[in-house]
């Protein structure tokens, strides 16, 4: 997509163009497993029978991050795990994207020690944050839907400034 | 060459150093091994762990006794009422509070049904890391129905805080023993469902069997408890030594292993489940009326002293080390991890094995990240 | 109530009936001396010129060991007594005691009769344990981590490293005047992003972070 990004301004041709590739994007969105700590499990609950994180085409939970697209830190983020979560990032094809799941990767949670960073915005750009300690399944779903929202909204027009 | 070997010899002495993880699909959390592989055999394999650790004992330190509960669910995050319980029966040992037998009943119903989870969760991880796909999906529509039970109980479904010094917080609401009931009547049906699976199923025999094994004396070296110990055939379990919380009204038999090896304690853990589901229904047919907290002084402050308690936990022996000085804050408390314990003699059973049984080894330890970082 | 055959108007009130151990004021429990106890006297009977105290709390007996005798009892209560699995290994701060800062404790136990036993040594800052890997294997992580936590080492330990913090932490984080929020945290895993004295919570900003 490299040359024709940026080139042109908002005209139809490009929505047409992006609606379909952001279409296609949002609901294949493929996650990292990232499990760090108990969000993982509520990460793995949302993948069960009953919350079926696969209908929103979220199924497979790939092992390396270079075909991953979206990551989920799920976990508390320690100071010791901070300079892989960076790597893993830095390993991640564009586009590409983060849900911070919790209150640990979105602030520190209750761990405001010496050992935890306190929240992962801290070290890579977060797309959306999920509240709980640890978020239900539906509250992860209600994020992943607003991601979709969120990639709804890209274009490859040129934008002004 | 000078040295009188010919050119085309290739020296395959050479060993090679590889870093399993700590993002790893099947680490279970952040678990960092480094491997020293001679080809696919492992020659040695030594686990850096520490990457999840939250400072969670310094916590504990600025924290009531009760405050201190929440904390507890978020180590052994899959059997977060075992957590708790240890906790409190800590407390209760230094305060030398009894309490009252519904409590006791209800906190062996949840320490039970987590049992349950927990061992879900490691069946369901353990079969899927080896390559068994569809036992997550049949376990974890199980692992819902218990997690109900749960939220109907204390409003949560992982991280519990359900247990407090003196009892249990809520009593039961309206229903729940029939929920419970009803859904432990089920539940063999659907236990012996994942058996078919797996227990007679080749691959997962050629998987398991003769992978990591370790003899009764070397597990009590290396302090090894709960399901690796037994699978030694050492038949010890918490509940049955130092039996807590009203255990030693209720039957259950305690399984044991005769190999040692993976496939005895997938087989131990399975006959666990079916032991928890025994005691959960005479917990359900004797519960008995009555308050569910005992009487309790409004600030737990427990005097100058230190004592620890255990509970069987579903990965082995959880103990807590209170250290009192007489202000309602713990001195100093120490949390016994078992999965700390256990994994600490992953290399004993991985030696000479193949890389792909390093996988079996870490699942059968069923170990917690965050109980082992704390 | 036992038959009266004329119940009188002033017959004296009967004493309540007991009431369950749940609804009294809880007893929280006392030390003593255990000197008496049959687990210290069997110590006490296997090692020579014995100069320790026992203490029993709860029921749980805490033997106290002076730091130069430590392996010769740990290897007795093993090797003698059958106390052959080492349940826990931890130690204590007492930042303010006199002599001795650290208590190094050892939760032992035996399963011919499932008894247990807890020895305490203190251990003045700066003074090396002699690690018991040697006699319990499992030791080897608990001493490890007794070390990243507390700073205390273990002489003859096999590889005595920090176990649950990283390389270049500053400080052991259980000791009591280590500040819940680190002393230079970020600063030794990023340190361009990190400037000294940074972290979760700036050295300097009390309330704000950093």
């Amino acid at each position: 997509m490299g040359m024709i990004e940026n080139r042109f301004p908002p005209n139809p041709l490009i929505t047409t163009y992006d609606a379909v590739f952001n279409w296609a994007r949002k609901n294949s969105l493929w996650p990292m497993q990232f499990g760090l700590a108990c969000c993982a499990i509520e990460m793995m609950a949302v993948m069960d029978p009953r919350y079926d994180l696969a209908r929103f085409g979220a199924e497979v939970f790939r092992g390396s991050p270079r075909q991953a697209d979206l990551m989920f830190v799920a976990g508390t983020v320690t100071e010791k795990m901070a300079p892989i979560v960076k790597r893993l990032y830095d390993q991640m094809a564009e586009p590409k994207w983060v849900i911070a799941m919790g209150s640990c990767a979105t602030s520190g949670g209750p761990y405001r020690t010496y050992a935890v960073t306190q929240g992962v915005d801290r070290i890579i750009p977060v797309d959306v944050y999920v509240a709980g300690c640890p978020p239900r399944p539906e509250a992860l779903i209600y994020g992943l839907m607003q991601l979709q929202k969120k990639i709804d909204r890209r274009t490859i027009a040129r934008q002004a400034g | 060459m000078s040295d009188g070997r010919p050119l085309h010899v290739f020296d395959d002495a050479e060993e090679m150093e590889i870093s399993f993880g700590p993002q790893h699909p099947a680490t279970h959390g952040v678990l960092r091994v480094m491997v020293k592989l001679d080809g696919e055999k492992i020659v040695d394999a030594k686990p850096i762990i520490g990457y999840l650790h939250r400072g969670t004992e310094k916590l504990f330190e600025q924290e009531t006794y009760n405050g201190c509960i929440p904390h507890t669910d978020r180590m052994d995050y899959t059997a977060a009422a075992t957590n708790n319980q240890g906790l409190v029966l800590a407390v209760e040992k230094i305060m030398g509070i009894t309490i009252p037998p519904r409590a006791a009943y209800i906190r062996m119903m949840l320490a039970e049904l987590q049992r349950l989870a927990s061992h879900i969760i490691w069946l369901a991880t353990h079969a899927l890391d080896i390559g068994a796909v569809s036992p997550f999906f049949y376990t974890f529509e199980e692992r819902e129905h218990i997690l109900d039970l749960f939220e109907e109980y204390c409003g949560a479904r992982l991280t519990l805080n359900c247990m407090r010094v003196g009892g249990v917080p809520y009593d039961l609401p309206e229903g729940w023993t029939g929920r419970c009931r009803a859904f432990v009547d089920q539940l063999p049906g659907k236990i012996a469902d994942w058996e078919r699976l797996l227990t007679n199923n080749r691959i997962w025999k050629e998987r398991t069997v003769g992978i990591g094994v370790i003899s009764a004396a070397d597990a009590v070296e290396w302090g090894l408890t709960g399901p690796p110990l037994r699978g030694s055939g050492l038949r010890w379990d918490i509940r049955k030594v130092f039996p807590y919380d009203r255990y030693d009204e209720v039957e259950f038999d305690i399984p044991i292993g005769t190999h040692g090896d993976t496939y005895d304690r997938y087989l131990v853990r399975m006959e666990e489940m079916r032991q928890s589901i025994r005691i959960i229904r005479q917990c359900l047919d004797r519960l008995p009326d009555g308050p569910v907290m005992a009487k309790v002084p409004k600030t737990i402050k427990p005097p100058l002293g230190e004592v620890y308690a255990s509970v069987e936990s579903p990965k082995g022996e959880l103990g807590y080390y209170v250290v009192a000085d007489g202000s309602d804050k713990p001195y100093r408390l120490h949390v016994r991890p078992a999965c700390f314990i256990n994994l600490q003699a992953m290399p004993e059973l991985i030696r000479g094995h193949l890389i792909a049984d390093m996988i079996a080894v870490i699942g059968t330890l069923d170990i917690v990240l965050g109980e082992i970082d704390r | 109530m036992a038959d009266e055959p004329t119940p009188t108007p002033e017959s004296p009130p009967q004493p309540p009936a007991p009431k369950p151990p749940w609804e009294e004021k809880p007893v929280p429990a006392v030390p003593r001396d255990a000197g008496d106890h049959p687990q210290v006297t069997e110590l006490v009977a296997a090692l020579p010129n014995w100069e320790g105290s026992a203490v029993e709390f709860a029921g749980q007996v805490t033997v106290t060991v002076p730091l130069a005798r430590l392996l010769e009892v740990c290897r007795t209560c093993k090797e003698a007594l059958g106390y052959r699995f080492l349940v826990d290994l931890t130690a204590v701060d007492w930042k303010d005691r006199a002599e001795g800062r650290f208590d190094v404790v050892y939760w032992l136990h035996r399963h011919r009769d499932e008894k247990r036993l807890r020895l305490k040594v203190r251990v003045a800052e700066g003074a090396e344990v002699p690690s018991v890997t040697g006699v319990w294997k499992v030791a080897n992580w608990m001493e490890r981590e007794v070390f990243d936590m507390f700073g205390i080492y273990f002489a003859d330990h096999p590889n005595l490293e920090r176990i649950l913090t990283w390389e270049g932490f500053n400080g052991h984080p259980l000791r009591k005047d280590f500040p819940l929020e680190g002393i230079d945290t970020g600063a030794a895993v990023y340190p361009d992003v990190y400037p000294p004295g940074g972290g979760p919570k700036s050295a300097a900003g009390k309330g704000g972070d950093a």
